[in-house]
């Protein structure tokens, strides 16, 4: 994946970049609004990680500038303003996510993952496999192994989160968020409770479990055998 | 600034002077447009009675010629009145009439005219004013055929010194009123000032004076007072915020240093290093929690975030949020209920309102099991949440069977960072219901704590929107507006 950060901090810049580089991708870095725009309009990056206040072009102006011509690389809007406003216009503007800081960078990298791969044709599919676990969004069916499993509604929208993004981590605020549209902290470990209600009902009866608890970080479905 | 340039400058006395002036130039019209009219009339009937005399001596004329006109002139003239006669030849002497002379100014002149004359009087003679037709007669005789008109000029004096007193005794009124009426606000707006003044040198439990008259400089004062006292409480608030910022932010900061330190000087090696930092970075994240949730309450509290407000359903938010938490009560061995019979419409930001509900369905479940109660209360293990159209407000009432809150804690458990002893070995920040409070104050709602027998009943209510404006977005889902997935 081809990450570029537009962040004026030098250390958290240099940060974000090492730990992309360690998970794998491939992160470049521009230290000011203007510099970030024209390095976007350049080079085809799978996502733009945007700080909200940017020296010489602001954050939302950079995304408002690429949008405007036509240039829709998901980016995902860093800010120290957590407000539900805030996050309100930062959407606005044309951000397609938004994280406050301070963050965890599980979280930021779970974010990213989740927004390439929503360029990628799965996102508009209407059936979701896998292993042997299917789920069909127009019939709202759910089987694993051929056999039917009763979902609640919620559950079958958590389950469809999950498995739309499959092989990917999902944190438990991505779930607050997507699933029930909820933008503040529960308190509780409600998503955990949640979550394993599910598993309960998908992984309980068979041999392979396919949702995984990743520590300190989230969830994630996946084919343990691929 | 003297005290008298400063009363002449007050409103009230501008405003006395310039109703004496509007009411003078009233007083000034009324009173010449009478006069005027009544001179208009009096002349018309002056002129009438002349023609009218005139015109029997000049049938006299006719018949008699001038030694009948002289007789009947010298007739008339015996009669008391104010009718004034006067035959002269030639010469301009008298011939007959009451007029004992006449100026040559009158004998020379023609058609009507006015002009004063002398008569006797008691102690003299006084001169009068008078008003005639002056007519030649064949053969260079004159007849002049007048009345007495000092009573017109009588009239007028009347009228003029009646003007001038009257405008003086307005103007002494007027004046007068306007300095004592002046005088009485200026005292009172003086004291409001020097109030004002020792208020902005510190003293925050200064108040305007308030006379119970319950005119408008006591209103104001009383809409002045509540903003003072408002002003006050968020002051204090704020002192207070500090010392339990000091308090409740420092100690978990201390315990993470204290920690981070501790691991420094360890000989344990990697796995030691590792969980003292996990354990740093879980310290970290509550910290940054309340953080967070410090400052939404501080924006709140300062009116901020009202501008995502929708109308949206109560009900339907409530029985959401409550599927939310309803695994983790039924975790808990308790059943959570959600009772929402029929939609509610409120103007309200779902995220905020959603948070406040979240806050206190969590609440009611991590406080609110029986067995918390001293011994089991013996009550069923129940948390419910119902809304309630309640008047002109939307209720959100959340019970549980819990110990309750004392009656004397329910002000304070609203408080920032206060948290009861019973609660402390429960996680949480104490900010859950400060936060609620300020949802509710924000949507000009406002929350309670009752008492449940057993257990508590939080009540959050909330302005519902009229039934008016409910038509128009009944038919509409509530609030998905945005939506990243």
């Amino acid at each position: 994946m081809r990450v570029l950060v537009i962040e004026d901090d030098q250390e958290t810049a240099s940060f974000l970049r090492r730990a992309l580089k360690e998970q794998g991708h491939v992160a470049e870095y521009a230290a000011d609004g203007q510099t970030g725009l024209e390095l976007a309009r350049a080079n085809a990056y799978d996502v733009l990680i945007v700080d909200r206040m940017l020296p010489k072009c602001d954050g939302l102006a950079v995304i408002g500038a690429l949008r405007a011509e036509e240039i829709r690389t998901p980016a995902l809007i860093l800010s120290a303003l957590g407000e539900v406003d805030d996050r309100v216009k930062g959407l606005r503007a044309g951000g397609d996510d938004y994280l406050t800081k301070p963050y965890a960078f599980s979280e930021l990298l779970a974010r990213i993952e989740a927004l390439a791969r929503r360029t990628s044709p799965e996102e508009g599919s209407t059936r979701f496999v896998v292993g042997d676990l299917v789920l069909d969004r127009l019939s709202h069916k759910v089987t694993r192994g051929g056999e039917a499993i009763m979902l609640q509604p919620r559950e079958f929208r958590l389950l469809e989160y999950l498995m739309k993004h499959a092989g990917q981590v999902v944190t438990r605020t991505m779930l607050l968020e997507n699933v029930w549209d909820y933008h503040f902290d529960p308190q509780t470990n409600v998503i955990d409770v949640h979550v394993s209600r599910l598993r309960s009902k998908i992984d309980k009866n068979f041999a392979t479990p396919l949702l995984h608890t990743v520590r300190g970080a989230g969830y994630t479905i996946r084919d343990s055998a691929h | 600034m003297t005290a008298l340039t400063k009363l002449f400058r007050t409103t009230t006395f501008r405003l006395s002077l310039t109703y004496l002036a509007l009411f003078g130039a009233a007083a000034v019209v009324a009173i010449f447009y009478i006069y005027w009219n009544t001179t208009v009339l009096l002349t018309r009937q002056l002129h009438d009675t002349i023609d009218a005399e005139l015109k029997g001596l000049a049938e006299q004329y006719t018949d008699g010629g001038l030694p009948q006109l002289v007789r009947t002139v010298a007739d008339r003239s015996q009669t008391p009145g104010s009718s004034l006669y006067f035959v002269a030849d030639p010469g301009g002497r008298r011939v007959a009439g009451n007029l004992t002379s006449i100026t040559d100014e009158l004998s020379n002149s023609l058609g009507p005219v006015e002009f004063e004359y002398s008569r006797p009087a008691e102690g003299g003679i006084e001169t009068r004013l008078a008003f005639a037709n002056v007519f030649r007669l064949p053969g260079g005789y004159r007849l002049i055929v007048g009345r007495d008109i000092e009573d017109r000029r009588e009239l007028a004096r009347v009228i003029r010194s009646a003007m001038l007193w009257g405008l003086g005794v307005m103007a002494v009124f007027g004046i007068g009123g306007g300095y004592l009426v002046s005088r009485n606000l200026l005292a009172r707006i003086d004291a409001i000032a020097a109030t004002a003044r020792t208020i902005m040198e510190g003293d925050l439990t200064g108040r305007l004076p308030v006379n119970g008259s319950g005119d408008e400089l006591d209103r104001l004062s009383e809409s002045l007072n509540l903003m003072l006292a408002r002003i006050e409480q968020l002051m204090a608030g704020l002192r207070e915020v500090s010392d339990n910022i000091a308090h409740d932010l420092k100690t978990p900061l201390n315990r993470l240093r204290n920690r981070v330190e501790a691991a420094l000087h360890e000989p344990y090696g990697e796995p030691a290093y590792r969980q003292a930092l996990e354990r740093t970075i879980e310290e970290a994240d509550g910290l940054i929690k309340t953080f967070n949730a410090l400052l939404s309450i501080a924006r709140l509290e300062a009116g901020a975030g009202g501008d995502n407000k929708e109308s949206l359903d109560v009900a339907a938010l409530v029985r959401d949020v409550a599927e939310l938490y309803e695994p983790v009560a039924e975790e808990r061995g308790l059943v959570l209920r959600a009772d929402t019979v029929e939609p509610i419409f409120v103007r309200a930001d779902r995220q905020l309102l959603g948070q406040a509900i979240a806050n206190l369905i969590d609440n009611a479940i991590k406080y609110g099991a029986p067995e918390r109660a001293q011994g089991g209360n013996g009550a069923e293990p129940e948390v419910s949440v119902t809304t309630e159209a309640k008047g002109p407000m939307a209720e959100i009432v959340v019970t549980d069977r819990g110990p309750g809150v004392p009656s004397s804690d329910r002000e304070r458990v609203l408080d920032r960072f206060v948290r009861l002893e019973a609660s402390r070995s429960e996680p949480g920040s104490g900010l859950g219901l400060s936060l609620v409070a300020a949802v509710a104050r924000l949507h000009g709602g406002a929350l309670k704590l009752e008492d449940n027998h057993p257990g508590l009943k939080v009540v959050l209510s909330l302005p519902a929107e009229s039934q008016a404006l409910l038509n128009g977005v009944a038919h509409q889902a509530p609030g998905h507006e945005l939506r990243s997935a």
